[in-house]
C-alpha cells in the first residue's frame, strides 16, 4: 500500500473531488457542527436570555441539577415508553401492511399509493387532525365509541393526564407506520420466489415460510428501517408540541420537549442545552448498543 | 368454475378487506378532516361535519380575512430557496463521493449520515443564536439555512445513490471522446440524473414545508410559513374547527400532491440503500 506500487495519481484528481465537496463540508461544519459544539459549551454555564451579561461557566452544575430534577425522570421515563410502544406498533402494523401489499389483487397500485399519505402530510396538521378526532365533545373518536357502546361517557382523551401519551403515541403510530410499509415492502420483492417454490416442493407451511425464509430475508432491512425510525420517533417533539404542549401536568413531556420547552419558554438556554445535550448522549449510546447487538454497519 | 370463484373469495377475505381496513384508518382522519372543512361553522356543533350542504365558505374565510396567501408565500419562498441552495451544494459532493476514492472519503459520508441523527432540540438553541447574533432572526435566509441542516446530508446520500447508478463507463466515454471532467458531468451525468435531482428536490421541498419547529423558533413575525399560521390559529381560534381544518387541508395541499406525483421514484430511492444494505 505505498506510493511506489501504484502509479501517482494525477494532482488534478486528487483535488478535484475535494474542491467539489468542500461546499457541502464546510457549510455543515458551520450550521450543523458549530452549533452543535456551542450548545455544549452553553450547557457548562449559567446562561439565561432575559439576563443577557451573565455567562458564568458553572462545569458540570446544570448535569448535576438535571439529576435531581424529577421532571428530567418524568420526561425520561416518558420518552422510553414513547419509544417502546411507538417503534414496534409501526413496525407490526407496518409489516402487515406490506405482507398484505405484496400479494396479487386488482387495485394494489391505487393501495400502495394511498397508504402512503400520512407521511407526506405536515406534523403540524396531524396534530390539528388529531386533537380534533380526540375532542372531548365533539370529537368523531367519543362519538363512534359511544355508538358501539364501548364506553358510557365521553373521554377527554388528552385532557385526561391518564391516557394523552398514549393518544399520542396512537397519532404518532399512524404517521409512521407507512414507512416501514414502503420499506419493508421493498424489501420483500428482493426475496427470491424460488426459494418459496423450492420450500413448497419440500412441503414447508406458510408459516414456516414466513419464519424461514421471509423474516431472514427482511432482516437488514427491518434493522435499518427500526434505527431510522427510533432516531426520528425519539426526537420528534413537534407533534406532542402542537398537541397538548407537554401537558396536562407533565403527562406527556419527552426529554427534547422538555428541553425545548425550557429554552422557549423559560429562556433558559445554560439548562436548557444540557437537558438536550443528556438526550443526545443517551440516544446516542443507545444506537450504537443497536448497532454493536446488530453486527453490521449500515452503508 | 366452482374452484376459481371460491379462490376468489377467499382472496377478498383475506387480503382485499383487511388491505381496505388498512386504507380506511389511513385515510379516514384526513378524509374527516376535510369532511369537516367543507362544513358550515355554525352546523358543526349542531348536526356535525356532513356533505349535506356544502360550503367553501371556511376556505374564503381564510383567505379573507385570516390572511393565509401571505404564508403561503412565505411557505414557498423558504420551502423553494432550501432546495435550491441543498441541490447546489449536494450534487457536486455526491458526484465526488460516486466518481473519485480519495484519503478520507469514507470517514466524510459516515459524516453526513451521522448528522441525520442530531437532535433537532440540540440545534434550535445555538442557531437561534447564531442567527440572532447576524441579525438574521425572522428573515427568509434564516429559515432556508436551518432548513439546510436537515436537507443538505439527506440530498448528498440520496444523490450519491442515484449517480452510483449511472454507469461509471458512460462519463469515462465521453472524457475518452474529449470531454473535459466537468463536460462530462455536465453533458452526461446531470441529463441522466434528473429523475433522481427533481426527486431529492421534491423530498427536500416537502420536509421544509412541513417543518414546524425552526419556523416557530427562527421565523414567526415577518416570516411565517403556513406551519406556524396553523397552529397560532389553534390559539386564536379556539373552537373554530371549520377554519382550523380548512387551513390543515390547505397547508398540506402542495406537500401531498407532489408527493403523489413522485412517490414511485423517490420510494425507489430512499428504499435502494436498504435493501442492498
Amino acid at each position: 500500500m505505498t506510493a511506489t506500487t501504484i502509479p501517482p495519481v494525477p494532482l488534478s484528481r486528487r483535488v478535484l473531488p475535494l474542491v467539489m465537496l468542500s461546499p457541502a463540508v464546510l457549510v455543515t461544519l458551520a450550521i450543523v457542527f458549530l452549533p452543535m459544539a456551542q450548545a455544549v459549551w452553553m450547557s457548562l454555564h449559567d446562561y439565561v436570555l432575559f439576563r443577557p451579561k451573565s455567562f458564568d461557566f458553572v462545569g458540570l452544575k446544570n448535569f448535576a441539577t438535571a439529576l435531581k430534577d424529577p421532571v428530567f425522570w418524568i420526561s425520561l421515563r416518558h420518552t422510553v415508553l414513547w419509544i417502546a410502544i411507538t417503534v414496534p406498533a409501526q413496525m407490526l402494523l407496518g409489516l402487515a401492511t406490506a405482507l398484505l401489499l405484496n400479494q396479487e389483487f386488482p387495485w394494489r397500485g391505487l393501495a400502495r399509493a394511498l397508504v402512503i399519505i400520512p407521511w407526506a402530510l405536515p406534523s403540524v396538521v396531524i396534530a390539528l387532525m388529531w386533537v380534533w378526532i380526540y375532542d372531548a365533545n365533539y370529537g368523531v373518536l367519543n362519538e363512534f365509541l359511544l355508538r358501539m357502546d364501548l364506553i358510557s361517557t365521553s373521554i377527554p382523551w388528552l385532557a385526561n393526564p391518564d391516557t394523552a401519551l398514549y393518544a399520542i403515541i396512537l397519532t404518532l403510530t399512524w404517521q409512521g407506520f407507512p414507512f416501514f410499509a414502503v420499506m419493508i415492502l421493498a424489501g420483500l420483492q428482493a426475496i427470491p420466489r424460488s426459494y418459496y417454490e423450492a420450500a413448497a416442493i419440500d412441503g414447508a407451511s406458510k408459516w414456516q415460510q414466513f419464519r424461514n425464509i421471509t423474516l431472514p430475508g427482511l432482516a437488514g432491512v427491518l434493522m435499518t428501517a427500526t434505527l431510522l425510525r427510533l432516531i426520528w420517533v425519539a426526537n420528534s417533539i413537534d407533534v406532542i408540541f402542537v398537541m397538548t404542549g407537554g401537558g396536562p401536568g407533565y403527562s406527556t413531556y419527552t426529554l427534547p420537549l422538555y428541553a425545548f420547552i425550557n429554552a422557549r419558554t423559560g429562556l433558559d438556554y445554560g439548562y436548557g442545552s444540557a437537558l438536550a445535550v443528556c438526550f443526545t448522549l443517551l440516544l446516542l449510546g443507545f444506537v450504537i448498543l443497536y448497532l454493536r447487538r446488530a453486527g453490521r454497519n449500515i452503508g | 368454475m366452482m374452484v376459481q370463484n371460491r379462490s376468489v373469495v377467499r382472496r377478498i377475505l383475506t387480503v382485499d378487506l383487511p388491505v381496505a381496513l388498512i386504507l380506511l384508518f389511513t385515510l379516514a382522519p384526513y378524509l374527516w378532516m376535510a369532511l369537516t372543512s367543507l362544513t358550515q361553522e355554525n352546523k358543526l356543533f349542531t348536526d356535525g361535519p356532513s356533505l349535506v350542504g356544502a360550503t367553501l365558505e371556511n376556505y374564503t374565510r381564510l383567505f379573507r380575512t385570516v390572511g393565509f396567501g401571505s404564508n403561503l408565500l412565505d411557505s414557498f419562498i423558504v420551502a423553494g430557496g432550501t432546495v435550491v441552495f441543498g441541490l447546489a451544494l449536494a450534487v457536486p459532493a455526491a458526484y465526488a463521493f460516486s466518481r473519485f476514492r480519495f484519503r478520507g472519503r469514507r470517514l466524510l459520508m459516515l459524516q453526513f449520515l451521522v448528522i441525520n441523527m442530531f437532535p433537532l432540540v440540540l440545534l434550535i438553541l445555538p442557531l437561534f443564536i447564531l442567527m440572532r447574533s447576524f441579525g438574521l432572526v425572522d428573515t427568509y435566509l434564516a429559515l432556508i439555512i436551518a432548513n439546510s441542516t436537515v436537507a443538505i446530508p439527506f440530498s448528498v446520500w440520496m444523490m450519491t445513490s442515484y449517480i452510483d447508478g449511472i454507469p461509471r463507463s458512460l462519463d469515462e466515454a465521453a472524457m475518452t471522446d474529449g470531454c473535459s471532467r466537468f463536460g462530462a458531468l455536465y453533458r452526461v451525468v446531470l441529463p441522466l440524473c434528473t429523475p433522481g435531482i427533481i426527486a431529492t428536490g421534491v423530498y427536500i421541498f416537502i420536509t421544509a414545508w412541513n417543518e414546524y419547529l425552526y419556523a416557530l423558533t427562527l421565523g414567526g413575525r415577518n416570516v411565517k410559513p403556513i406551519t406556524v399560521a396553523i397552529q397560532s390559529l389553534i390559539g386564536e381560534y379556539q373552537v373554530e374547527w371549520g377554519l382550523l381544518t380548512a387551513g390543515g387541508i390547505i397547508g398540506a395541499m402542495p406537500a401531498t400532491l407532489l408527493f403523489l406525483f413522485v412517490q414511485k421514484r423517490l420510494i425507489a430511492g430512499m428504499t435502494q440503500g436498504a435493501v442492498k444494505g
